[in-house]
């Protein structure tokens, strides 16, 4: 016990204290140094040197990667072909897969007719949660099956930390934290994976601005919706030759007005709520790396591509059943849906969208894979009873149901701006422990959403009135 | 010098990093940011972690287990620091699991393509405890650039284990279980070249070194904590405050709750 004496600790700061008075900071380097100097002498007695070639290679591809004048240009070409190659790729097995579920549906159909089941019972159960279940597998397994290992692909050969670096300089210029490229980078993932990634940014001020601003970058659920209607809605306006590359190049530009907005957001947090200054920090180029193929692959289609559509389905099933139910059990003369929606209609029809859209969005709250579903059970529920079986399908549903190219496009800004997911918010919660910056955090974007989306579809009215 | 006092060492590990060892061995992995640690921390522990590819991917301190020659090992992840000088909330975690957990061997994983600014963290890590591990990863990157390292001639500088790796493929992590297994049995005992640093500095040590050495009776090593001090580092007067000289006031208090009880 003697040696836990207190008084013995105070005998140890006083020393601290007069080596303090005695040397100041006079001998910090000098140990630096020493060390420094010391590991360059074990190293040369250890390390044999034969060329530079691959090295000079390495900084060849750097300089041109994170150029000036390339940088940009270069990340952008990445990224839309990434895209282009996701588009391209999807569609078929799509296909695929729509027609095996619809295939199944027929049989499960009969099957319930031969059980002499109930009619709602075959409702809920089929129309409700295996049409959706069978939508989110055939709309969005494709696309991340081979987006996901593509954007594993750029990670793992060690681009992500060159983007970050092309970044950097605008994230410090928005007075926030040069870190924030690369939780920004976290959040095309997954936005809570972005939001636990800012704990690398050590100033809380400067964690805060990149944790309100995580949700401006399409997280892996939003991304299949936005790369479906990029597809048929943007895409459809050109020949079927150019329309993936016009869609490829469309998602890319969301996402480049997605980074945008995170920078100006950052900015006007930083003059106002979140003053200060941003403070340096040192990024490491690592080198870069022959991506391991096999890692690559289960990581993307394991952790990322499963995990999202198991999140998917686990929400999307139970959410069919509510929405069936909603839009089959009716109070007077209407569904409780039709009820819903007509009560959010006049305010979503400001915004370009219209009220099952809106509602939509709320009820996808827990997740945001499930949007573009609900929004589908809805205009199915509503009475169009059409079978569902490509993309070509769902555009025919969707312009029924009144859709132009610009309720598509308020969509896909609506989809990339709005709150976060129910999980992200959670983890925002968890990491800022304040309700504050968590209810912040979900107005902020919120009111972006509804001013952009508001300026997009008055100024296509007033364009379209003259 | 560094385990004179095993037990209360892994009293501390108990309950300063919620760790609870009773047959186990707890084991370190330190190493600067991106040289594969998460990798090696993978194949260790057979974990499937994603590995990333950026700097400061390790934020909280990742654990695993794996058993080796029927003996159990926790792998404690640290986060992924340039130097011990306690610089960040990263570097100053990797030292006070290092200096005050006192686990029964730390990995000092290091990048083979740039071994010299590597080497720094490992050194400093030397200084604290003898039982260190490096393990040279990245082999086959080094030699693609045409960078050789001899093992052996490491081994003998730096007076500690060295294994080369090439954690992706699995390459030498083998040998690596062995080496932590006999250092944490005790089977193999390192010792470290010390860093012997300029003049102004050595006297700056021996001048105060053997008061701390009183206070601290061996519970650290009292030559490091010198040179802490005459680095100015306030934060390990604060972390030994904090791991050493709190435990008596929890048992204080302890007893008091047990005598108003009565």
């Amino acid at each position: 016990m003697d040696d836990k004496d207190p008084r013995r600790f105070e005998e140890l700061v006083s020393i601290s204290d007069s080596v303090q008075t005695m040397y100041g900071d006079e001998l910090t380097d000098s140990i630096v140094k020493d060390i420094y100097t010391f590991a360059e002498a074990i190293t040369k007695k250890a390390v044999t040197k034969k060329s530079q070639r691959k090295m000079n290679f390495d900084k060849k591809i750097d300089d041109l990667l994170t150029s000036r004048i390339l940088g940009f240009p270069i990340m952008f070409l990445l990224l839309g072909v990434v895209f282009w190659i996701t588009i391209t790729g999807a569609n078929y097995p799509s296909q695929i897969l729509a027609n095996l579920f619809f295939w199944l549906e027929d049989k499960l159909t009969y099957l319930f007719m031969a059980a002499d089941s109930p009619k709602w019972l075959h409702g809920i159960l089929i129309l409700g949660m295996y049409r959706t279940l069978a939508w989110v597998v055939s709309v969005m397994l494709p696309p991340m099956a081979i987006f996901f290992p593509l954007f594993t692909l750029l990670e793992d050969l060690g681009y992500l930390p060159r983007v970050a670096f092309n970044l950097d300089k605008l994230f410090k210029k928005a007075g926030a934290h040069g870190k924030q490229s690369l939780t920004m980078s976290m959040g095309f993932g997954c936005n809570a994976a972005g939001v636990i990634a800012c704990r690398i940014i050590e100033s809380p001020r400067e964690r805060l601005i990149a944790v309100l601003t995580n949700n401006f970058v399409p997280c892996n659920g939003r991304f299949p919706t936005l790369i479906a209607l990029a597809t048929i809605f943007v895409g459809g306006l050109v020949s079927s030759r150019y329309s993936t590359i016009v869609a490829s190049l469309f998602i890319t530009l969301l996402v480049v007005f997605g980074i945008a907005i995170t920078l100006i957001v950052s900015w006007i947090l930083s003059k106002t709520m979140l003053k200060g200054v941003p403070s340096t920090f040192t990024l490491e180029l690592p080198p870069y790396r022959k991506p391991q193929i096999v890692r690559i692959l289960y990581t993307s289609l394991i952790d990322r591509t499963i995990f999202v559509l198991g999140r998917a389905v686990a929400v999307a099933a139970p959410a069919g059943l509510v929405i069936w139910i909603l839009a089959n059990v009716r109070i007077g003369d209407m569904s409780i849906l039709n009820h819903l929606s007509m009560f959010l209609h006049p305010f979503a029809r400001i915004i370009g969208l219209d009220g099952f859209i809106l509602m939509a969005f709320i009820i996808g709250l827990p997740a945001n894979e499930i949007v573009v579903p609900i929004i589908i059970m809805s205009y199915m529920a509503k009475g169009a009873m059409l079978e569902l079986e490509s993309l070509a399908e769902m555009k025919e549903l969707f312009i029924a149901n009144g859709w132009t190219f610009l309720t598509a496009l308020n969509v896909m800004l609506f989809s990339l701006l709005h709150f976060p997911c129910a999980t992200t918010l959670w983890t925002i919660k968890k990491e800022t422990g304040s309700s504050k910056w968590t209810i912040l955090s979900a107005l902020i974007p919120t009111a972006i959403a509804i001013v952009v989306c508001f300026i997009v579809a008055s100024t296509a009215r007033l364009l379209g009135s003259v | 010098m560094g385990l004179t006092c095993d037990s209360c060492g892994k009293g501390i590990l108990k309950k300063k990093f919620n760790i609870k060892c009773g047959e186990e061995f707890v084991v370190a992995l330190a190493g600067n940011p991106n040289v594969g640690k998460s990798t090696v921390f993978n194949e260790l522990t057979g974990l499937k972690q994603h590995t990333g590819n950026w700097p400061g991917k390790t934020v909280v301190n990742a654990r695993g287990n794996y058993e080796f020659n029927k003996k159990k090992f926790i792998l404690m992840d640290l986060p992924g620091t340039y130097s011990l000088f306690a610089n960040s909330v990263e570097e100053q975690v990797a030292r006070d699991f290092i200096c005050f957990g006192r686990p029964d061997a730390t990995i000092v994983v290091v990048d083979g393509t740039c071994l010299e600014r590597n080497l720094n963290l490992a050194l400093q890590v030397m200084e604290i405890t003898n039982n260190v591990v490096v393990c040279v990863n990245l082999m086959d990157e080094a030699e693609r650039k045409g960078i050789f390292i001899d093992i052996k001639a490491l081994e003998e500088e730096l007076g500690v284990p060295v294994v080369a790796t090439v954690a992706r493929k699995g390459q030498g992590l083998d040998e690596l279980r062995k080496r932590v297994f006999n250092i944490a049995l005790g089977v193999e005992n390192p010792k470290p070249k010390k860093m012997t640093y300029s003049k102004t500095v050595e006297e700056a040590i021996e001048k105060i070194q053997p008061q701390i050495h009183k206070i601290l009776k061996g519970k650290l090593d009292s030559r490091w904590v010198a040179l802490r001090l005459i680095d100015g580092d306030k934060t390990i007067i604060d972390s030994i405050h904090e791991y050493i000289y709190d435990d008596k006031i929890l048992e204080i208090q302890g007893e008091e709750v047990l005598v108003n009880g009565r």
